[in-house]
């Protein structure tokens, strides 16, 4: 057997993180571009008029650019799951690999097929199969999202399932529940309105453009009015799931909500941190030295938004690592030193099962199972060492969440902003808002980013909630071979990323009527 | 009553008409190494990249599929293999990311690289990506050098990975290219044979006298090679030892010509790849015969689906062990011990179902877009490669 690497673990999450990071900048534009160009054609359809066919048109130019270049790095996040996390794969293949073969056969044959007819059908179907196309392009595009949220959403609140000592993995016992979790819906619905604000915030930008240089100003007109009442409703229902999710991140991931919001010592009436400047000097989770310094802060409006209560209590990173405090379902939280030990039971427990099964003896076996079963639910805490271990990186987590939240808010501004002047038909009219405008684009790649920072970063060091820690479900690498794989991706990457950039630049400039 | 055996049997045939459509569908890559030698005006390359192109989505996406459902019902190979023949998939995987943006990308403005670039991804991805999967595709016959050992999720002494499925050779895939040489010969078949469709394919769109005339000599320049390479690896394997399982037990054995047996055993085997290889035999040899005969693809692509479909069967069924390990025979993967568990299946086996409702919509769509026959004229306009 080869022996454990942390350098391995760490260039094989820094490849996820890169190779996912990538995926994530190319799909909430096509998530969002889809329906926003949907809408236009739905328009041009019901009146007939050219100009919503050419805008339609263009932006559906934008989609392709910027399509092929999410399928090209969707591939390799599918198959790195079988390559760089192998054990991974096999420990929960049987529930995990399920909603991505649904998603291949429902969802990317729904996209791949009308999506070529969106694009070459224009002159060979008829208007309104070519706009039903259109429209089953993006739904198969959002049930792509639906089931890989599934997916992901699984690993954070592992249910429907149970441990098969026998077979050694984790088997699927109740699929409706896993597509029905409310961390599944919560995440669907976020996500995916997340890429409609995205998109939204892209339109809006580029239209903006257009008006500050004088040019395409109907087509610009037409496009800011869909695109700011499109992403009007898509940030409001993006502060509702986002509050969802948070509350779902407090009923099932203490830690990461700690994390999140920078807070050490639990209390009861927790304040809302709006932002804060995390202290340097903390150094361990339990010496004394305050954690946020120059905070602005909502009183007990961390206990309201994850509990539904003003007073409910809270609990901090050191009280989940020392345990003893009440949980909301009255129970006494256990400590780390007490999950580790259980989790060592239980790997033990395996292993002498397996001694016994090898030698026949049924008996045996029975008394390691139910050893086994009755602390399998901290499993993964009997591959850590040390508290720390179940720290995520509290700066990384703590910023990116304040900022995407600070964020949302923003574009919220811009929105209400950009439908009420354009309403009154005065955009063109205040230059420096239509800037405004323009520079928020890359705010809006930012902040569908750093959501997934929170999400991941903050769940760390777990694959699978308490199941199955990183380092436990790598493959067995050298570290210099994803060292390469890495380098090539990011080179690659980066370097198709310049290509579709400057392609883009190019059709912008070129516009909406010479395409 | 519906068993686990009959469901493991089940999706091993979802898994191998997969591949068998892949194989069909790879005609794209065998397309994109010829547009330089079959088109000799830029127009005539833009129409057959054009031709070709539009069918790319549904290459790339029955690759990701066969992925994902390979993953969901035999999940210790996905780990196994995967994770060991680390360098084979990962180069198949770069193959298909230049690929997926070069169609879009070539002739679009500011695309940085210029179009020669992209023709070369297409090229690469065309050459390596179709040889590679032949060469991964022969490993189930030839096999690996892997061990699998459940308990070593057991170890947690932080010291060791706690890694199932382990690859014994450092060159982590690599060295299959030098284990046997029918991983090349199933390669070469494979490259040879995604050129010979992808020339019925262009011969049956394409209406363009000088690009016609090319495609005659290029059929038997592609075919011959396929057929050389095709037929020896297939007698090869039906007279060489194959990894036979012993069904009461589990144990697994070498078999002097096990997968040939296989054939006679079960003769729904032996006459669909019969029907097979004769489909595409068919299909070449009257399209070389009679040159205004356009509908050799059909033939040669269903015959193509159904001899690669067959192909797996004959690695899986009968008790035959579909990924073995030469390094531990006792690891050698089978549809029982590597499949998912039964509700799983079940699960799977539902959505199924709607694989009718796909390939209708499927098959809707590549009709609306294929009416009349393709120009050059035909590209100058509207959305094109
Ligand atoms: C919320 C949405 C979402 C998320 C979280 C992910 N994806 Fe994705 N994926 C899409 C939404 C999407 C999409 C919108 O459907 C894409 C993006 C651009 C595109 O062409 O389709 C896509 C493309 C795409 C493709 C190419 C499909 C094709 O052939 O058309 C693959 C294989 C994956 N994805 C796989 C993954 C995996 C394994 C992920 C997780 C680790 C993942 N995606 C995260
Ligand atoms: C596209 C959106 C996603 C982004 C941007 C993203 C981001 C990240 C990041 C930044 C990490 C590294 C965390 C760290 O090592 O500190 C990571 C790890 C990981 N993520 Fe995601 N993630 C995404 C979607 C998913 C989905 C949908 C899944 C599962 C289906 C998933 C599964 C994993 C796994 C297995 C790892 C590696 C192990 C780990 O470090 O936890 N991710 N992801
Ligand atoms: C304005 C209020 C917002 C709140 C309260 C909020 C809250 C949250 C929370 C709590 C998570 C973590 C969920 C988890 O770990 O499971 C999350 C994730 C995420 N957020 Fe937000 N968010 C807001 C705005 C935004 C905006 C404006 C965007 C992007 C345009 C965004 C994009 C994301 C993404 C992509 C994820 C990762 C996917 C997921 O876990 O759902 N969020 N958000």
């Amino acid at each position: 057997m080869e022996l454990l690497s942390t350098s391995l673990v760490d260039w094989s999450r820094g490849q996820f993180a890169l190779t996912a990071m990538y995926h994530w900048l190319f799909v909430p534009l096509t998530l969002g571009l889809g329906v926003i160009q949907a809408i236009m054609e739905t328009i041009y359809v019901k009146t007939g008029k050219e100009e919503w066919k050419k805008a339609a048109k263009f932006w559906m130019t934008i989609f392709g650019i910027n399509f092929a270049i999410g399928v090209a790095t969707g591939i390799i996040l599918e198959f790195q799951f079988g390559t760089n996390w192998s054990n991974y794969s096999f420990f929960v293949g049987d529930i995990f690999g399920a909603p991505l073969a649904i998603e291949g056969i429902l969802a990317f044959f729904m996209e791949a097929t009308f999506i070529s007819i969106m694009f070459f059908g224009w002159n060979k179907v008829s208007k309104g199969v070519h706009l039903a196309a259109t429209w089953l392009t993006i739904t198969g595009a959002t049930l792509s999202a639906l089931w890989i949220l599934v997916a992901n959403a699984w690993m954070q609140l592992p249910l429907g399932m149970e441990f098969n000592p026998t077979t050694v993995r984790n088997e699927m016992v109740d699929f409706w529940s896993i597509i029905s979790s409310p961390v599944a819906i919560n995440k669907f619905f976020h996500a995916v309105a997340s890429g409609w604000v995205e998109a939204s915030v892209i339109v809006l930008g580029i239209s903006s453009w257009y008006l500050i240089k004088k040019r395409k100003e109907e087509f610009a007109k037409k496009s800011i009015l869909v695109a700011a009442s499109f992403g009007l409703f898509a940030v409001l229902f993006i502060i509702f799931t986002g509050h969802g999710s948070a509350q779902q991140v407090a009923a099932h991931q203490p830690m990461k909500l700690a994390v999140m919001e920078g807070l050490y010592e639990g209390r009861e009436g927790a304040p809302l941190v709006a932002m804060g400047v995390i202290n340097p000097k903390k150094e361990t989770y339990n010496d004394d030295v305050d954690p946020v310094v120059m905070a602005i802060e909502f009183p007990k409006m961390l206990s309201w938004l994850s509990f539904s209560d003003v007073n409910a209590y809270v609990p901090g990173i050191r009280n989940i690592v020392e345990g003893g405090y009440t949980k909301p379902d009255g129970k006494i939280a256990d400590s780390f030193e007490t999950k580790k030990q259980m989790g060592q039971t239980a790997i033990t427990a395996l292993k002498n099962y397996k001694i016994a099964e090898a030698a026949k003896d049924t008996a045996a076996m029975a008394v390691h199972k139910t050893t086994l079963d009755a602390n399998y639910k901290y499993f993964g805490y009997g591959y850590l060492d040390k508290p720390e271990d179940t720290i995520p990186n509290v700066p990384l987590v703590f910023y990116s969440f304040h900022i995407m939240v600070i964020l949302g808010v923003l574009f919220l501004l811009n929105f209400a902003l950009a439908l009420f002047l354009g309403w009154k038909n005065k955009l063109s009219d205040y230059k420096w808002i239509l800037w405004v405008f323009l520079w928020t684009i890359p705010l809006g790649y930012l902040a569908g980013q750093l959501g997934w920072i929170v999400a991941e970063v903050g769940r760390q060091p777990w694959t699978i909630q308490d199941i199955l820690p990183v380092q436990a479900a790598v493959s067995s690498l050298q570290t210099s071979s994803v060292l390469i794989t890495f380098v090539l991706f990011a080179v690659l990457f980066t370097v198709l990323l310049i290509a579709e950039i400057s392609i883009m630049l190019k059709q912008i400039r070129k516009g909406p009527e010479s395409n | 009553m519906i068993t686990y055996s009959f469901l493991q049997h089940y999706w091993w045939f979802l898994i191998s008409l997969l591949g068998g459509l892949l194989s069909f569908l790879l005609f794209v890559q065998g397309g994109q190494t010829l547009i330089k030698s079959l088109g000799k005006t830029e127009d005539e390359r833009k129409l057959i990249t054009n031709v070709i192109g539009k069918k790319w989505h549904y290459t790339f996406t029955t690759l990701v599929t066969f992925g994902g459902a390979f993953f969901a019902s035999f999940p210790l190979f996905y780990s196994t293999s995967f994770g060991g023949a680390y360098w084979v998939w990962m180069l198949i995987l770069f193959c298909f990311i230049i690929q997926a943006v070069s169609y879009e990308y070539q002739n679009k403005p500011g695309n940085f690289f210029g179009k020669n670039a992209y023709r070369g991804f297409l090229f690469a991805n065309g050459l390596l990506g179709t040889f590679l999967l032949g060469a991964a595709i022969a490993t189930f016959f030839t096999g690996s050098q892997f061990s699998v050992n459940k308990a070593n999720i057991a170890e947690f002494s932080g010291q060791f990975a706690p890694v199932i499925s382990q690859w014994q050779s450092p060159w982590k895939g690599l060295e299959l290219l030098f284990s046997d040489l029918r991983v090349w010969l199933f390669g070469f078949t494979v490259f040879f044979l995604a050129r010979t469709l992808a020339v019925l394919f262009l011969k049956n769109r394409i209406d363009n006298q000088a690009i016609e005339e090319r495609l005659k000599k290029a059929l038997l320049m592609n075919a011959v090679p396929f057929l050389v390479f095709f037929l020896t690896f297939l007698i090869w394997t039906l007279l060489a030892k194959g990894f036979a399982v012993d069904p009461a037990t589990g144990v697994v054995s070498l078999e002097q010509f096990k997968y040939f047996n296989n054939l006679i055993q079960v003769p729904v085997l032996l006459i669909l790849l019969l029907l097979g290889v004769v489909g595409v035999l068919y299909g070449i040899g009257f399209s070389v015969l009679k040159n205004t005969w356009r509908k050799g693809i059909w033939f040669a692509g269903i015959g193509t689906v159904l001899t690669v479909t067959t192909l797996l069967l004959v690695a899986g069924y009968n008790n035959t062990a579909y990924y073995p390990s030469t390094y531990d025979l006792q690891s050698s993967l089978t549809i029982f011990n590597s499949s998912s568990s039964y509700y799983t299946l079940k699960v799977m086996s539902i959505v199924s179902f709607l694989i009718p409702f796909v390939l209708a919509y499927i098959f809707y769509a590549w009709r609306a877009l294929e009416k009349g026959h393709a120009t050059i004229d035909e590209f100058k306009e509207g959305h094109s490669y």
